[in-house]
């Protein structure tokens, strides 16, 4: 048969299947191996919060989507393009989110009655009409996975397990993606069990190979490679990302690395990361609860660890006391809040921007921090990094939120080298002369850390409210107000050490487009596409939410309307409205536990415009 | 080590601070910190390499009057934080102060997470048996029936007994003082640093303002040798005005004896063995209560055991031997990596 060869700019791919099925590892190799070949990619897992949700029913489906293409590419895109749908219940739970005319691949062994009666379809989708006008795919995935590893010695329930390798050496024939990145991974991964490693290689192969025989797939798609900077790239999700800042800025300043945390979804991915680095004196320390994992970071802290926890919504709300501990005591600790859906347990393993109020005001008394947004997974890095370094720069806790959605997906990232970051200049109490536990330095008003071993600086500190200079416990009324403010002011004063807020393309017209943290992808794709329309429009994505940055009024002040998207009900409007309340401000929010769609914002956005 | 402390000759006065001491007049804790200024200047440590961590109540203002690096933390969260404290710094001697609501109320799972991991700290303990800082509510260790304000008709809660909770934790060391007894305290703060391990000190201590003699039978000038047995490894478990009556075995069950009477011999009494690794004893010791039995003090259990600190610090110089990468750029750098 002849093969014919289209080129495509960019494509969307949804592997979805039983959250037993492997559907998350089939996605994160074809992520590498697309992005090993050179195009540009971001990636959105979607999977439930129970490890083995009932099989075959919708609630059970877990997720990997993927955007790849030739051209710069921000977000994880909307419809797909290819749906890879292992059982009926993954094809019912993404119907609605194919392009006419996509293309389906099903597992024609997973449509037998009791099947598809499960996913809820009255009648077999395959057969009724549904899928009139797709291009379905029905290959017998399971029989012939099984099939081709019968030579092996595994075990019989680990036979049809491959059936993900399968259907991925379908895709990798239909997007011409070589075999060799997975099976390195394969090989490296079942190195104990060299028959498992065999018979998933010749699973994906048989996919492959089943691609290139059947006559159901009239053509395959090249992509080519995008046109990013030069250098050297890796896939990167948030979390690692997050972890790897983290251990950037320990070795910058050479400060032992204490993480002190609870496991939670999902933010557990950094723990898991940095507890493979003992090598660098990371004392990563499980704790008994989010409590206790943040006490014991600023123990850590107040003897002079580059101290950390991190955390989810509900884990964050349990720390909040020992936040206010942290910035009454002026200790420089790390929060890091993968968000979310809440409230309360809310969505787990969903993505949501509904921490911000928490994070910002979400303790008792008088409590300020700073508070920072990554926005993609590969600027966690940055932006870790980042966190430590304004904590200890400034002596106070920093708040870095994430999201489910930047910690879980990936991207390329053109690798930084530490030499590559700023420097981070501690600020330690050596010696008795001229030192007070309390005292300030004029511009940053951050206090000097004077750690346990250091010979004549012992001192006292503690939550109550504390003499200024001498840091004595005081109860006296003009001294706790002037506390109250020089602790506000200390953080205010950071708007003088971080970036100005930058704006893309109109620098004033008739709207600017506000974001922050992880909705920066979709926002620009969306961005992107509405500026070869219209030109009167801007876009600002917030990194830095407390303080904002200095510009941000001036910013504002060019346009007529200042719409902010965010993935909650309003929470950073509300904080721009009482700081900066002179603007038109408007607002779009999205709280189904979903990153924006293109379509959705691009929709909102010329409401707005002519 | 030793010689430079000798050199410098610490004393009491050295671990005292500027701050006004601010508990009530006749509080037990004036005495329990004369004890441990005391005991500091024998510990072998420089005052720059001693900690306090306290969290919340009475007992937790402590820090602030001992001349050292001292942390006033937040509410049963002490342990926590003194365990941050000693990874971060090993070298440290962690000393974390409580109560008996901070211990065993709000922080009680910091309390049997410290203990269970075995993180070389000390852990004092004042238990008054009520809330003091709050003006008097009922505690966990407060006796049932106890009239307080939040108890008018009296609690209905039973009782914890902090040694046998600590011990079922995993403590490696329990001792028991009460705050009438500086001598004592002073010689178990210094054992307490001895031993390697969370070491838990229980100290009986009057609040003269909302429990006051709550303690009374065990202190007063008629109990105080009739109701007090105190234990010292290797030694005989006797105690009484006339050094007479004697602690015996009797089935699972322990007895008071008389020696002298129906053919009691010292033989017959119970050698206290305070490092036996097997807990069945101590436990019995730590259960005894009037009016049957007299209540047990001084060193009860303190078993060798290897700490949390340093087997995380041996995993940590493990690693070192055998690590893939040696600086970030290594790591960043790893696995599939490709050029454009």
């Amino acid at each position: 048969m002849t093969k014919n060869i289209e080129e495509l700019e960019e494509v969307v791919i949804k592997f979805a299947g039983d959250s037993g099925d492997g559907m998350q590892l089939t996605g994160s190799q074809f992520s590498n191996t697309t992005a090993f070949i050179g195009n540009d990619l971001s990636t959105f897992p979607d999977f439930p919060a129970e490890i083995r949700a009932p099989q075959g029913t919708v609630a059970g489906v877990s997720g990997f989507k993927i955007q790849f293409g030739s051209t710069s590419v921000f977000s994880p895109g909307d419809e797909a393009d290819v749906l890879v749908a292992m059982n009926p219940a993954a094809l019912k739970a993404n119907l609605t989110s194919i392009k006419d005319r996509g293309t389906i691949i099903i597992d024609s062994d997973s449509f037998k009655i009791k099947d598809f009666e499960k996913a809820q379809f009255t009648s077999n989708p395959l057969e009724d009409g549904t899928l009139d006008g797709y291009n379905l795919i029905q290959a017998p995935i399971t029989s012939l996975t099984k099939e081709s590893v019968s030579e092996f010695d595994i075990e019989n329930k680990s036979r049809t397990r491959s059936k993900n390798m399968f259907a991925l050496g379908v895709v990798y024939w239909l997007f011409n993606r070589p075999l060799n990145i997975t099976e390195n991974f394969l090989d490296a991964k079942f190195s104990k069990q060299p028959e498992l490693a065999k018979a998933n290689k010749a699973a994906l192969k048989a996919g492959y190979n089943f691609a290139i025989t059947v006559e159901l797939l009239p053509s395959n798609y090249t992509i080519k490679p995008a046109t990013l900077p030069k250098g050297k790239y890796r896939s990167i999700t948030g979390n690692i990302a997050t972890a790897w800042g983290l251990l950037a800025a320990a070795e910058a300043t050479r400060l032992k690395l204490f993480l002190g945390t609870y496991p939670i979804t999902p933010a557990s991915d950094i723990l898991h990361e940095l507890s493979k680095y003992k090598n660098f004196d990371v004392i990563s320390f499980q704790a008994e609860d989010e409590i206790a994992g943040i006490c014991s970071a600023i123990g850590a802290s107040f003897a002079g660890n580059l101290a950390v926890t991190s955390t989810s919504g509900p884990g964050l709300a349990l720390k909040g006391e020992a936040i206010g501990l942290a910035m009454m005591t002026e200790l420089p600790i790390v929060i890091i809040d993968v968000q979310r859906g809440g409230p309360s347990t809310g969505l787990p393993t969903k993505t949501e921007q509904s921490d911000l109020m928490q994070a910002v005001y979400g303790r008792n008394g008088e409590s300020p921090v700073i508070v920072i947004a990554a926005s993609t997974p590969s600027n966690c890095f940055d932006f870790a990094y980042q966190a430590a370094k304004l904590a200890l720069e400034h002596m106070t806790p920093v708040i870095l939120l994430t999201d489910g959605f930047i910690a879980n997906g990936a991207e390329p990232w053109k690798i930084k080298s530490l030499a590559d970051m700023p420097s981070i200049k501690l600020n330690m109490a050596t010696k008795k002369e001229g030192w007070s536990p309390y005292l300030r330095d004029e511009k940053k008003l951050a206090r000097q850390w004077a750690i346990p071993g250091t010979k004549e600086l012992e001192h006292r500190i503690g939550g109550l409210e504390k003499q200024d200079v001498s840091g004595n416990v005081s109860y006296e009324p003009e001294n706790h107000e002037k506390m109250v403010t020089l602790r506000a002011d200390k953080v205010k004063r950071v708007a003088n050490f971080i970036p100005e807020l930058s704006v893309q393309g109109a620098s004033e017209g008739d709207l600017l487009i506000v974001g922050w943290g992880g909705t920066y992808g979709s926002i620009l794709t969306a961005f992107s596409e509405l500026t070869k329309e219209y030109k009167n429009v801007g876009f600002a994505h917030f990194n830095y939410i407390n303080p904002l940055p200095k510009n941000t009024s001036i910013v504002f002040s060019k346009y007529k309307t200042i719409l902010v998207c965010e993935l909650n009900s309003g929470q950073f409007i509300r904080l721009l409205k009482g700081e900066l309340s002179q603007f038109n401000y408007q607002q779009y929010n999205k709280v189904q536990g979903l990153p924006f769609s293109k379509k959705e914002l691009i929709n909102e956005f010329t409401k707005y415009l002519k | 080590m030793e010689h430079l402390v000798k050199d410098q000759e610490l004393t009491f006065k050295d671990f005292s601070t500027d701050q006004d001491v601010r508990w009530c007049p006749g509080c037990g804790d004036y005495a329990i910190l004369s004890a441990m200024q005391k005991a500091l200047p024998q510990i072998g440590k420089e005052k720059k390499d001693i900690v306090f961590i306290s969290g919340i109540g009475c007992s937790s203002r402590f820090p602030y009057y001992v001349e050292t690096y001292g942390f006033h933390s937040i509410h049963g969260r002490a342990p926590a934080i003194a365990t941050g404290v000693k990874l971060a710094n090993p070298d440290l001697s962690v000393w974390q102060i409580t109560g008996d609501g901070d211990a065993l109320a709000i922080g009680g799972n910091h309390f049997v997470h410290v203990l269970r991991r075995n993180v070389d700290i000390n852990m004092i303990l004042f238990n008054n048996e009520i809330y003091g800082l709050t003006k008097g509510q009922f505690s966990p260790t407060s006796k049932t029936g106890i009239q307080t304000k939040s108890s008018p008709q009296g609690t209905v809660d039973k009782a914890f007994n902090p040694g046998k909770l600590a011990i079922g934790a995993g403590a490696t060391f329990f001792a028991r003082v009460v705050d009438v007894n500086p001598k004592k305290m002073v010689d178990i703060f210094v054992e307490a640093e001895k031993h390697r391990g969370t070491s838990l000190v229980e100290i009986l201590q009057n609040c003269v303002i909302f429990n006051d003699k709550v303690f009374s039978a065990i202190t007063d000038k008629e109990g105080k040798f009739d109701n007090q047995l105190w234990l010292e490894h290797g030694k005989p478990m006797i105690f009484g005005k006339e050094n007479n009556k004697g602690i015996r075995l009797d089935g699972l069950k322990l007895e008071v004896v008389t020696i002298g009477e129906n053919g009691i011999t010292e033989k017959d009494i119970l050698v206290h063995d305070a490092y036996c690794e097997d807990e069945t004893l101590h436990n019995m010791l730590v259960n005894m209560t009037l009016p049957e039995m007299p209540v047990a003090f001084g060193v009860i259990r303190s078993v060798k055991a290897s700490t949390f600190n340093d087997k995380l610090w041996e995993q940590i110089s493990h690693e070192k031997t055998k690590a893939k990468f040696s600086s970030i750029d290594e790591v960043v750098n790893s696995g599939v990596t490709w050029e454009i």
